[in-house]
Order: structure tokens, then C-alpha cells, then sequence
């Protein structure tokens, strides 16, 4: 009967998702599905707090005045990223400092792209055009998805973001204007950013383990292979015009399937930073780590300062 | 790692004189007064609100969305509430 | 010496320098909340810098920008508070930095916006605004973290004892001053000083915490005298500027 009645929910949540219903907190909802959003929201969420080490480590070094508080501005809209996405966990019963301790103790995973390094000014060029680019093409199907707070969130972020992309193509276009130095350093963060970058979508489809329930479920839109594709073709023709050499000797056209050929993604290097081993993997993750725990005077004092008001309050 | 988290807060946000507040999102905060600060510095960034309204996460009481039925459907058929229920002569306007 | 001109780094230069420390915390802070807020105040004070150093620019009248200003002059050509330029610290330190500014720029921010001279006027009336809003949040910091545990009391008063000695240089005058004041420009130290102690006594009051006695006052900024910090700031703030002189980003 149990199994029955479970059956009848499941089936009736299917047709709300197929109908584009949204999926609220306190509605039913299978166990796998929340816990699979859990997972994915949190990464998402990871990802962009760990997403502000690499660009934080040139704010004290920007260029400019205009050019350090665009980076400022860029970097802590990450932190407002993480933390309505964190949020959006949270409605479905999870708590946000046991996600983090995950993050903290490697159980978590978050996108491999920031366990690269940025070593000169133009990598911030390159992350915002290229990485926040990839970021984009991943998450505009996310407003659509089938989970309202995660949906909400998504709209939010992707109005944001959009700013985002356009500062890391504009210091891009500057630099490809410049002197040959400038020209280099554009090229040189082009090299080694455009793989990485073709890996945030995530492993081939063959190789995608939760791909077709999440499709289902719609909470994922597209698979990994079709969004790389998309995000392929959107940025070529931006490289060309500025004049960067795309790092592919296998780039061509394709007439027939209207669709740029790419070269075979390197999936060794791609599991390895996964599993750990990327060149910034310990700092990213001990530097978090760090924050919270010498941060953790403060947030005991606030919750004691908050207690001493309300018994002052009380007597 | 014991974790001595902060409250959880839902915020409301007025985004312009005369319309209401309509909720944003969440955070932490330890006292009220944090809290509206923070969404003051999460949520209106770029000049998303006017007002804001917070309160703790364990004071909100939803319905039941299984209840739904029950509670909300039953109005469905009181279609005589609304106006488009009504034949108005041709002629007449401003009713 | 050009006194306005002379006015305007020293008003520039702390809103930059304490930008810049503030800046250090982001992605560090002890939470996401927190983070984002002291980034808040961060880009305050970029704007500001960038909008004072504009109008000095301006002043000097050689073809000098905003950014010239703020990433080309060498060490003793910075006229910050020694304050400003301290470590941050833990976030205890941080805020009580904050608090002994803030507390200094509100009474000052709301006497600049009387000056005889319009720009000056303008530029206060938009940082007044935005110091308002930091001084309450640096202020109930102090009170949270000196009335919170006793761990994080004895933190916040260590930070009060070592941050001290530094706050006398907050109504440094000179001729600079002097001459400033003759045509309005600039108000007189004395009631800002009267509203800085009376606030902050205050404020520390509430947050149980005690103002040291005895500390040797340092000073020296107002002149282009610093603390060996200020050249660390320097070395990053003005990298790429040195590392590729000329060049647009």
C-alpha cells in the first residue's frame, strides 16, 4: 500500500514537471530529487565562492581605479551568487555550514576551472570573457528549471552575470589593442585558458552518469556535450575579432552540421584537477577553510551579543 | 568542526514607492539589525529596493501544500465574484 | 605649496589606502555576509578616491589623473593617516580601524558639506551618506564583539590598545589647514574632535571596552612620514603601473 501510495506521488510530480509546474519547498517531492538538486545547487554554489580566490588575487593589483572596483564589484557578486544559491539549499533542508564543511573536507566538489592559477592581469580578461561566459551558457536553461528557488536564483544571477562577461571581454579587446607586451599576455591567458574552459561543461555524455534523470526532471536542460558546443561557437568568432589564435589545430567550420569541429579534450588532465591534484586545488580549499575558522570568534560573539540583548530584553 | 551558525532570516524587499514587499531570499545574521544590513548589502546591490522587511525563518507558518485542495480550489466555482460574470448592456460604461 | 591641492591627497589617500586594506578581505571574510559588506564599503571608498583624486587632478592643473595620482607618486608622496595603512589584522582589528575612521569622517563629512568651495561640497555630500552607513555598521560591530564573548572582548580591546596611538593624527593641522580654513574651504579640528571623543567614548563605553592611557601618539602621515607598511601597499597598488609604464587597460 506504502509502496503504492509512494508510486501515485511520483507519478503525479512527473506530470507537474512535464506541465512546467514549478516545484515548491513544501511540495512532495522524490528523495533522489532533492538530493540531487542539493548536490548540484551546492557545487553551483561552491563554485562561485571559490570562484572569487583566483580574480581576488589580483584586486590589489588592478590597473586602474575603474578597473579595481569593476574586479571588486565582479568578485563580491560571486559571494551574493554563492550565497542565494546556498539559500535555495536551504529550502530543501539543508544547512548551509555543513555544506561548506563538505567543501572544506574535499567531499564536495566545486567547478575545476578555478584550481587553475591567474598569473597575470589578463587572466582576469580571459575568466570573465571565457569563464563567466561558459558560466552563462550553463545556467540560462537553469532559470527554467523545475525547482522554483533554484529557478528564481538562477534569473537573479544570470542578470547579473551578465555584467560580468562583458568586463572580461572589454580588458581582452584593450589588451589586443595595446603593445605587443599586452598582446602577448592576452594570448598567453588565451592558451591556457580556452581547454579548462571547454571542461567546465563537465565529462562527454557517454561519460555523464546523471545526465538523463536530471534532463527528466528538468533541473538540468542540455547536456554537457550540447552546451559545450554552444559555448564553442558563440566564443570563436569573438577570439577572431580580436584577433587571438584559438589553441586547436583541429578548429574548423563544419558546413554540414553548422557547427565548429573542435580537437579531443584532454579527460586525463580534466579527472585529475577533479580528483584534487590541479595546481590550486589545496590552496583554494585551505584558504577557504582558513576564512571560516578564524572567523569563527566573531560569529560566536554575534550569536552571544544576541543572547545578552534578549535576556536584557526579557527582565 | 562545530558549526555555531547565525539564524536563518527571510528578507522582503520593496523595490519602489507603492508596491508591496515581495520576498527575495535568505541569510544569516545574529540580530535583527545585522540582518537588515546584510540585505541591505546582499540583496540591493544595484539599487533593488527602498524598504526591506526581515524575520526570522522559524517565524514564517506556511499552508500546507497538501491542503491545497481544500484550501484553495473550493473558490475556484465562486466564479459570481468576479466581474466578467456579469452582462452589462451595450451602452453602458464606466461599471 | 599648493594647500588645496595638499587637502585634497590627504582626503584622497585615505579613502584609497583604507579601500585598499578593506579590498584584501574579500573572499577571506569570516562569513559570506560579511564578506560582501566590508566590499561594500571597499568600493565606497574607491569611488571617493577616484572622484577626490579627479578634482585634484584638476587643482594641481599639470595634466595629472585620478589614476596618475593614485598609482604615480612614490612613498612619501602618500598623505593618509599612519592609521589607515595598518595590517588588517583579524576582523576584530579591521573593524576597530573602521570604527576610529568612521567616527572621524562623519563630524568631518558633515562640516565639508558647508565648504565655500562647490566641489568639495559635492564630493562630501555623497560620502557623507555613505559614512553614515559605516560608522553604524563599525559601530555595532564594536559592541557585538566587546560585549560578546570573553574571548572575542579581549581580542577587540587588544585591537583598541594597538590601534590607539594612531588616532591623535586624525586632527593633525598645519598651514595646510590654516590657510584652508581663512577662505572656508575647510572647518576647524576642534568640534571634530569634540563629536570624534564624545562617540567613540560612547560606543566603547557600550561595547565594555577601555581607552588605553599613555600610548605614544604617532603621527606623521599628513606629511609623507609612514610606517613601514605603507611601502607593501605601494608594491601591489602600483605593480602593473611600474611593470608596464604607459599603457592603457
Amino acid at each position: 500500500m506504502k509502496e503504492q501510495n509512494i508510486s501515485i506521488l511520483e507519478q503525479r510530480f512527473q506530470e507537474k514537471i512535464d506541465n512546467d509546474i514549478k516545484i515548491e519547498p513544501r511540495d512532495w517531492m522524490p528523495d533522489n530529487y532533492r538530493q540531487t538538486l542539493i548536490r548540484q545547487i551546492s557545487q553551483h554554489a561552491h563554485s562561485e565562492i571559490v570562484g572569487m580566490l583566483p580574480e581576488g588575487n589580483w584586486i590589489t593589483r588592478a590597473p586602474n581605479l575603474r578597473r579595481k572596483a569593476v574586479l571588486l564589484a565582479k568578485v563580491q557578486d560571486e559571494a551574493g551568487h554563492g550565497l542565494y544559491l546556498y539559500s535555495a539549499t536551504e529550502t530543501l533542508g539543508a544547512d548551509r555550514e555543513e555544506l561548506i564543511d563538505d567543501l572544506h573536507s574535499g567531499v564536495a566538489k566545486y567547478s575545476s576551472i578555478f584550481n587553475y592559477p591567474t598569473v597575470t592581469w589578463a587572466d582576469m580578461g580571459v575568466i570573465g570573457w571565457l569563464v563567466d561566459g561558459a558560466a552563462i551558457m550553463n545556467q540560462v536553461p537553469l532559470c527554467r528549471c523545475s525547482y522554483g528557488p533554484y529557478a528564481r536564483a538562477m534569473v537573479r544571477v544570470c542578470k547579473e552575470e551578465s555584467f560580468h562577461q562583458r568586463q572580461g571581454f572589454e580588458i581582452m579587446t584593450n589588451l589586443m589593442k595595446g603593445t605587443s607586451e599586452q598582446k602577448a599576455m592576452a594570448q598567453d591567458a588565451f592558451n591556457r585558458f580556452w581547454w579548462p574552459s571547454l571542461m567546465m561543461f563537465g565529462p562527454s555524455d557517454a561519460d555523464s552518469k546523471h545526465t538523463e534523470q536530471s534532463v527528466k526532471w528538468k533541473i538540468k536542460r542540455h547536456t554537457n556535450d550540447e552546451l559545450r558546443q554552444m559555448f564553442v561557437d558563440a566564443t570563436i568568432p569573438q577570439a577572431e575579432l580580436i584577433g587571438l589564435t584559438i589553441p586547436d589545430k583541429d578548429l574548423k567550420w563544419n558546413e554540414e552540421r553548422g557547427h565548429y569541429d573542435f580537437g579531443e579534450i584532454n579527460w586525463d588532465e580534466f579527472w585529475q584537477v577533479v580528483k584534487g591534484n590541479g595546481p590550486c586545488n589545496k590552496d583554494r580549499v585551505d584558504t577557504r577553510r582558513r576564512a571560516k575558522e578564524e572567523g569563527m570568534w566573531v560569529i560566536e560573539a554575534a550569536n552571544a551579543y544576541a543572547e545578552k540583548i534578549k535576556v536584557r530584553k526579557a527582565s | 568542526m562545530t558549526n555555531k551558525e547565525w539564524p536563518l532570516w527571510e528578507v522582503f524587499i520593496r523595490s519602489k514607492q507603492g508596491l508591496s514587499h515581495k520576498h527575495v531570499g535568505s541569510l544569516r545574521a545574529a540580530d535583527a539589525e545585522m540582518a537588515i544590513e546584510n540585505a541591505r548589502d546582499v540583496y540591493t546591490r544595484r539599487s533593488e529596493g527602498i524598504s526591506i522587511w526581515v524575520t526570522e525563518s522559524n517565524n514564517m507558518f506556511a499552508s500546507n501544500p497538501n491542503e491545497a485542495d481544500s484550501l484553495y480550489e473550493p473558490s475556484d466555482s465562486k466564479i459570481y465574484r468576479h466581474p466578467t460574470f456579469y452582462e452589462v448592456p451595450d451602452g453602458i460604461e464606466h461599471m | 605649496m599648493n594647500s588645496l591641492f595638499e587637502y585634497l591627497l590627504r582626503l584622497g589617500d585615505d579613502s584609497l589606502i583604507i579601500g585598499h586594506r578593506l579590498s584584501e578581505w574579500c573572499g577571506h571574510g569570516p562569513i559570506l555576509e560579511e564578506d560582501i559588506a566590508m566590499t561594500n564599503l571597499s568600493l565606497d571608498f574607491i569611488g571617493q578616491a577616484t572622484s577626490i583624486y579627479k578634482y585634484a587632478g584638476e587643482v594641481e592643473d599639470k595634466g595629472r589623473s585620478a589614476d596618475d595620482l593614485a598609482f604615480l607618486r612614490f612613498d612619501r608622496e602618500y598623505k593618509n593617516l599612519i592609521l589607515l595603512e595598518q595590517p588588517n589584522g583579524d576582523f576584530g582589528m579591521t573593524m576597530m580601524k573602521q570604527f576610529l575612521f568612521d567616527s572621524y569622517r562623519k563630524p568631518l563629512f558633515e562640516r565639508l558639506i558647508h565648504s565655500s568651495d562647490d566641489m568639495i561640497a559635492a564630493i562630501a555630500a555623497k560620502s557623507l551618506k555613505e559614512t553614515k552607513y559605516h560608522l553604524k555598521h563599525s559601530s555595532e560591530w564594536i559592541i557585538r564583539l566587546g560585549d560578546g564573548t570573553e574571548e572575542s572582548r579581549n581580542r577587540v580591546q587588544d585591537s583598541l590598545d594597538t590601534l590607539w596611538r594612531y588616532t591623535s593624527e586624525l586632527f593633525f593641522e598645519d598651514s595646510v589647514d590654516e590657510e584652508l580654513k581663512s577662505s572656508g574651504i575647510v572647518p576647524s579640528m576642534d568640534g571634530i574632535k569634540k563629536d570624534w571623543s564624545s562617540y567613540v567614548g560612547e560606543i566603547l563605553n557600550r561595547a565594555t571596552l577601555t581607552i588605553p592611557i599613555n600610548n605614544w601618539e604617532q603621527e606623521g602621515g599628513r606629511k609623507g612620514m609612514h610606517s613601514e607598511h605603507l611601502g607593501y601597499i605601494l608594491t601591489e597598488l602600483q605593480y602593473m603601473q611600474r611593470a608596464y609604464p604607459g599603457m592603457e587597460w
